[in-house]
């Protein structure tokens, strides 16, 4: 990148440095505001596992607490999403840094794990949300 | 019998050895005083570089048992201990033109690139700015002014290791400074050049820069008032 070049953004670099400059803004303050979401979300899922897991758990009391219960199913559907938008950056980040990845690359294995994680996740909620009727 | 120090000192560029001397002890003996002592003494082509020997013009730092100083303010009794000995190697993350003197330009273009210089409108033929020492801005401008530019934040920063182009903790500390000054007109430029990919934003939050710093700053505070900065005006579509 050449700094000189940021002044008017006139110019295809110029350009593309501010693009690139205001996305790296934006990806910081996603990051940030899902932190604030995972933080809470984690410290919810610890308390209430604690509280559920009292006396053991079997697969069918999970189940039967779980399915049709919407407010859990959308409390862990929030925090997958959390999930998927703050690993991905962080992942890029170290990818960058660490591994020596270039831009285009950090951002395809991001993304890839992004859409990892969020189908991953929700699909996971779903199967314990669902009412099924057993086989 | 004066007591005598063990001091092993750089010799070379970035290749070369450490060569060691024997230095009598003194009284309130700094570092400076030390490698001073070798040169005028036991090795006239040793090369370093100083110039106030006061703690001002920030010329002098060299690593110092594995830490950048300022050495003209480490007394040796801070840095040895009993009986021990004193390493003395050029600043880490610069190139090395001889012995103990790095080559600073890198350091200082990255002050040019964070787009270090103030810019303003008056002229002399204008009234003084009028600014509240008190303001928010004026304080926090204040907090980072008095960088001396020794580059000991840079050869303590991690990040600068890993990534060089990254613009370091002196650079940005001094955007910082000139974020907050009101007067200032290149206000977007500069958000746009310190939110590049070797910004503000590459920074890991480790501290070293504010550990180390001899004035006693915190580049690190900076940097994170910078990605504040940088945040709200990506949100405005200011950048």
């Amino acid at each position: 990148m050449n700094p000189s070049a940021l002044d008017d953004g006139s110019s295809e670099p110029a350009a593309q440095a501010i693009a690139q400059a205001i996305a790296q803004a934006r990806r910081w303050y996603w990051q940030r505001i899902s932190a604030m979401v995972l933080a809470l979300c984690v410290l919810v899922h610890l308390v209430v596992m604690v509280y559920a897991v009292r006396g053991g758990l079997s697969a069918a009391e999970i189940l039967g607490r779980t399915q049709g219960n919407w407010a859990f199913g959308s409390f862990y559907a929030v925090f997958v999403i959390a999930c998927a938008v703050h690993v991905p950056v962080g992942v890029a980040n170290i990818a960058r840094e660490w591994w020596g990845l270039r831009e285009h690359a950090a951002r395809v294995l991001s993304l890839a794990l992004a859409l990892l994680l969020l189908v991953a996740g929700l699909r996971a909620v779903v199967a314990v949300v669902m009412v099924t009727t057993p086989a | 019998m004066t007591a005598m120090l063990k001091v092993r000192v750089w010799r070379g560029k970035s290749k070369g050895a450490f060569s060691t001397y024997d230095v009598p002890r003194q009284g309130s003996q700094t570092v400076l005083d030390v490698v001073t002592h070798i040169q005028r003494h036991l090795e006239p082509t040793l090369s370093y570089r100083f110039a106030c020997r006061v703690g001002m013009c920030g010329s002098c730092a060299m690593t110092v048992n594995g830490k950048a100083r300022w050495t003209c303010r480490t007394h040796v009794a801070k840095v040895v201990e009993e009986g021990g000995q004193l390493d003395i190697a050029p600043l880490a993350n610069l190139p090395v033109i001889k012995d103990l003197a790095t080559d600073m330009t890198e350091f200082f273009d990255k002050w040019a690139r964070a787009k270090g210089q103030f810019k303003g409108t008056k002229t002399r033929h204008d009234d003084f700015a009028r600014i509240s020492p008190s303001s928010p801005e004026r304080v926090a401008a204040n907090a980072g002014i008095e960088c001396i530019g020794c580059g000991v934040c840079h050869a303590s920063c991690d990040v600068v290791t890993w990534r060089p182009d990254y613009l370091g903790p002196a650079a940005l500390n001094r955007a910082w400074t000139l974020v907050n000054d009101v007067r200032d007109v290149n206000q977007t430029a500069r958000l746009r050049a310190v939110a590049g990919d070797a910004g503000c934003h590459a920074c890991h939050t480790q501290g070293s820069c504010t550990e180390r710093c001899p004035k006693q700053l915190a580049p690190t505070l900076a940097i994170a008032g910078l990605k504040r900065k940088v945040a709200k005006a990506a949100v405005r579509g200011e950048l």
